[in-house]
């Protein structure tokens, strides 16, 4: 803690110090000064901004992203070379050991296929789930009942998200809520393990990030006018018409935003999976937590990580193309 | 009008399934908090209790884990609201030329999965502790100021949405003015622009706290010896339980209906203030205007 | 006492778009000026320039004969009065009028002190407390410029400061204005796009049509004597008729036109051959009644297009050289006008209330 304290009080003072320091070489700040910028902001604003700004971008952002990938391509291993560069962490999520019977890594390679394909179909599960209700919040509802809704909706977002899984291990569990309901009314002789099924955890997954789906698709409809919707019931088209061809195309960046944000967010889920998945079926980033702290194996956990970001930026991109927005409509 | 009426009903039905399936379980899992069963159990009910809110209170784990949350979390707004402000204020001085690329940048932490910036805050910060020679215990290896840093990546990022969309509706030539009236530059900064966002100050600072106090998935990997209370839930909900859970989820819950009552309410006096405002200026605008004394 | 503000061959470029072109300028100390012109005329560069939020690309701006190159606006002796006011939400009336005074250290209870002299000054004493939401457009104004004159400037700049106001208040605070600027005697430089608000103020007036000053003289002046097709046809009402010279004689000069040989003023030196415009003001037109037959120049026969009919007057349209149409009006005396739409009627003007102009672009509508 108190090291903690030090950095950030250091960097903190650092900042503040700077500058005070500098003004003493006059000729220095008499020339930046007349950079627009720091004319615009002043010596002490630009500084922070810049250095705010440096921090983040540089210190948080770029430079972590770029050494995982530079360190994926390392060789990790206890006994191994760690300056040499080597694709054989990648290598390894594809064709595993060498010794292996098969030729490919048939485990990993199932679980990222299955990680990519659920997070798909959780991302259509919310969306089909979400899109009536932010329509009719959007447009069948007033004012004070909205905001009630809307309140409503929030709620259970801030429970924790871990004990929001729990919920549903209390739902779902062999002498969850279900199986004794079920029992009870004698439909059931012995409980259904809906953990091992996967059940429990898809549908947590879905619950997880509603919220994430709900909100971007209500705020685009919200600002749609009503009337281009009667307009379009004048006009004598049914109701699936009038979603197909007037609110789905304008609702679309938001559309487009909650799909987003839900895939990215179910393919990179921990948590649920976690606590919701089977014992036997593994989600993409549990083995990636593995690499981390029961395998040891930082490198080949930075490859499976990046192949993971890889494939979040590759939906992005689909999803960008295919809704034909920009990047500034899918983040806000 | 009956097939409209089916429609009607069909709707009504499916919003009562959606909110059934939003808060039923959480409602179970309130149950449990007071059920006696060591496993969580909502049915049938055996006995109410509260033995389990005093489990919770004498959870070492947990209240270490709570007081870890809340430092990483104070830690968070202090690191995330200066830089998403920073980051928001330079939005429109960056070149246009290089404005798509800085907000490609800038927004990416909100795409990327928290594994994977909890991953690359770890093994970068990793490697800086080894480029320096650092002691083992210092700030390069301490799962408190890695969290702080890991979360802050993303927070920033949403701290900064907040303050784009609070700058979009300040009006620039309050600056000039202030300037022409002979404010110097941090003077306009403090005395214009900071009170305009003192609201999406707060409102930002409340954000990244409560982000950073439920993150799991960045967390879990740059915590390392360290725990924070996530991370202890997460040891608890996976290696069995009990119903101490869910009273702490009783609480939050608690804590959060409490929390949204009071915003609404102080929602609706402020409306009703901007409305008397507004009532006020009217009125005003008819008397001075019609009966002007000349100067 | 050196002069307020000088513009030297001040040009203003953004990239290749030239803003401001070669202006010259001498604006006395305690003069209403007023920078006139359509919107996109480059007089609001030219007011931020010498408020300082722009440099000029070339040229020299001078404040009392100081140059005032690198300056920043925060230094300047000038207070600019911005469209939309800028005044701070968040602080009170009072608080806005000090920030000037805030911002250089002034203690607070001689700032209050000021602010209430200020207050007095435009009429708003004891009101000091409220919120700047609680005030109407017109006390907002006053407050804008009370903040202005807080900080004691030698140039007060105001950017079309009434655009916002309807058009009973605009009037009312037109002699407001005008009142304020001759009790503390600085400096006004005033931007407008509406030539009554700049006639009936000013004490002297700049037209400008993109990025050049076409004009500078006192309203009757540019009213009467313009000197440039632009100026003819944005100050008021006018009548151009195309030509070229065909005859200079003394201070007159004839052009060759559709309707035949017409006669002005020539002020500007025109010759025989130059393509040349002749305005008349439609107050100077009129029939020629019946079969008089007197003036035998200065003669417009044309079809009548159509009639206003407005009470005290009837305004009439007819046909012109161009695609604009001739319009003047003729005094209601009680009998109506006896002219129908799609009649031939004459016009006919006095040589002295018409003006030979260079040809040039007129002003849009």
């Amino acid at each position: 803690m108190s090291d903690f304290l030090s950095v950030f009080l250091a960097v903190v003072l650092a900042l503040l110090v700077a500058p005070m320091l500098q003004k003493n070489t006059d000729t220095v700040w008499a020339n930046l000064r007349q950079i627009t910028f720091v004319k615009k902001n002043g010596v002490l604003v630009s500084t922070y901004l810049l250095g705010a700004v440096f921090i983040w971008v540089g210190l948080m952002i770029v430079a972590p992203q770029l050494y995982m990938v530079d360190f994926s391509f390392r060789d990790g291993a206890i006994g191994g070379n760690p300056d040499a560069y080597t694709l054989k962490n990648y290598s390894y999520l594809i064709f595993g050991r060498d010794s292996d019977e098969n030729l490919f890594n048939l485990l990993h390679l199932q679980i990222f296929l299955k990680t990519i394909l659920a997070s798909v179909g959780v991302t259509l599960l919310a969306f089909l789930l979400c899109y009536p209700i932010a329509y009719y919040l959007a447009q069948s509802t007033k004012g004070g009942t909205t905001r009630l809704f809307l309140i409503a909706l929030i709620l259970p977002f801030w429970v924790n998200e871990i004990l929001r899984a729990f919920a549903f291990r209390i739902l779902f569990g062999s002498s969850g809520v279900i199986n004794v309901t079920l029992m009870g009314m004698g439909i059931l002789d012995e409980p259904i393990d809906f953990i091992k099924a996967d059940v429990a955890m898809y549908a947590g997954l879905s619950y997880a990030y509603i919220l994430l789906m709900v909100f971007p698709i209500y705020n685009a409809i919200e600002s749609l006018d009503h009337n281009q919707i009667e307009a379009a019931r004048d006009l004598g088209s049914p109701w699936w018409r009038i979603h197909y061809r007037v609110v789905i195309p304008y609702a679309k960046p938001g559309i487009a935003s909650g799909c987003t944000m839900v895939f990215m967010l179910s393919a990179g889920a921990l948590a649920v999976p976690q606590i919701l998945g089977g014992p036997s079926s593994l989600w993409f980033t549990q083995i990636i937590y593995d690499w981390f702290f029961t395998g040891g194996d930082w490198s080949r956990g930075s490859a499976y990580a990046f192949v993971l970001l890889f494939s979040c930026i590759i939906f992005v991109l689909a999803v960008m193309k295919f809704f034909k927005v920009n990047l500034g409509e899918l983040a806000k | 009008m009956t097939s409209d009426l089916i429609q009607k009903y069909m709707v009504r039905f499916y919003i009562a399934m959606f909110f059934l399936y939003l808060f039923g379980p959480l409602i179970l899992m309130g149950v449990t908090a007071f059920n006696t069963p060591t496993f969580p159990t909502a049915i049938p009910i055996d006995e109410l209790t509260m033995k389990w809110f005093s489990v919770l209170a004498n959870d070492k784990d947990m209240i270490k884990g709570i007081k870890n949350s809340l430092w990483i979390g104070l830690g968070v707004v202090c690191l995330a609201v200066p830089i998403g402000l920073a980051a928001a204020l330079l939005m429109s001085q960056v070149h246009k030329k290089a404005q798509s690329i800085y907000y490609m940048i800038v927004v990416s932490p909100l795409l990327t999965p928290g594994v994977i910036l909890g991953i690359s805050t770890l093994v970068f910060w990793d490697r800086l502790g080894v480029w320096v020679d650092a002691d083992y215990n210092s700030v390069f290896y301490s799962g408190i100021f890695l969290s702080v840093i890991g979360q802050s990546t993303f927070i920033s990022a949403y701290c900064m949405l907040i303050f784009l969309s609070r700058l979009q509706r300040f009006d620039r030539t309050q600056e000039e003015a202030a300037l022409d009236l002979g404010a110097t530059n941090v003077q306009v900064f403090w005395k214009i622009l900071i009170p305009f966002l003192r609201p999406a100050i707060g409102s930002a600072a409340f954000l990244a706290f409560l982000t950073s106090f439920e993150n799991y998935n960045t967390t879990l990997f740059t915590i390392q010896a360290e725990s924070t209370l996530t991370t202890v839930l997460a040891g608890k909900v996976r290696l069995g339980t009990n119903p101490s859970l869910s009273a702490l989820a009783v609480v939050i819950v608690g804590i959060t209906l409490v929390g949204a009552v009071m915003h609404e309410i102080y929602r609706r006096r402020e409306m009703r203030r901007e409305a008397l405002a507004a009532e006020a200026a009217k009125r005003a605008a008819d008397i001075a205007d019609k009966g002007m004394a000349p100067v | 006492m050196s002069s307020g503000v000088d513009l030297e061959h001040v040009t203003i470029r953004f990239g290749d778009f030239t803003a401001v072109d070669d202006a010259n300028l001498a604006i006395r100390k305690g003069e209403f000026f007023s920078f006139l012109g359509p919107s996109g005329c480059g007089k609001t560069t030219i007011l931020r320039a010498v408020s300082g939020f722009n440099e000029p690309t070339e040229g020299t701006i001078r404040i009392n004969g100081s140059d005032m190159r690198g300056i920043g606006p925060n230094k300047r002796p000038t207070a600019l009065i911005f469209q939309n006011l800028a005044l701070f939400p968040l602080m009170s009336v009072a608080d806005n009028i000090a920030f000037g005074l805030e911002v250089e250290g002034v203690k607070y209870v001689e700032r209050r002190r000021r602010a209430e002299e200020l207050l007095d000054l435009i009429a708003l004493s004891g009101q000091g407390d409220k919120m700047v939401s609680e005030l109407s457009g017109g006390q907002k104004q006053r407050v804008a410029i009370a903040r202005a004159l807080a900080v004691e400037p030698e140039v007060l700049l105001l950017d079309e400061p009434l655009s916002a106001l309807d058009l009973k208040l605009r009037q009312h605070m037109r002699s407001e204005l005008r009142n304020i600027q001759q009790r503390v005697g600085i400096t006004f430089i005033y931007i407008t796009h509406d030539q009554g608000e700049a006639l009936t103020m000013s004490d002297r007036i700049a037209v400008m049509s993109a990025g050049v000053i076409e004009q500078v003289g006192d309203g009757s002046t540019i009213y009467n004597e313009p000197e440039t097709a632009f100026v003819a046809s944005f100050v008021g009402e006018n009548n151009p008729f195309y030509g070229k010279v065909v005859k200079v004689e003394g201070e007159y000069a004839q052009i060759q036109n559709k309707f035949g040989l017409l006669r002005g003023r020539n002020t500007q030196d025109m010759n025989v051959g130059d393509a040349a415009i002749l305005f008349v003001r439609p107050e100077a037109l009129s029939l020629v009644e019946g079969n008089d037959t007197t003036p035998a120049e200065n003669i417009i026969e044309s079809t009548i297009l159509a009639e206003e009919f407005e009470g005290p007057s009837i305004h009439i349209h007819m046909e012109g050289d161009t695609e604009k149409r001739i319009s003047f009006s003729v005094s209601n005396e009680g009998k109506g006008t006896h002219l129908k739409v799609g009649d031939t009627a004459k016009i006919c003007f006095n040589v002295d209330r018409a003006i030979v102009l260079p040809e040039g672009d007129l002003a849009d509508e």
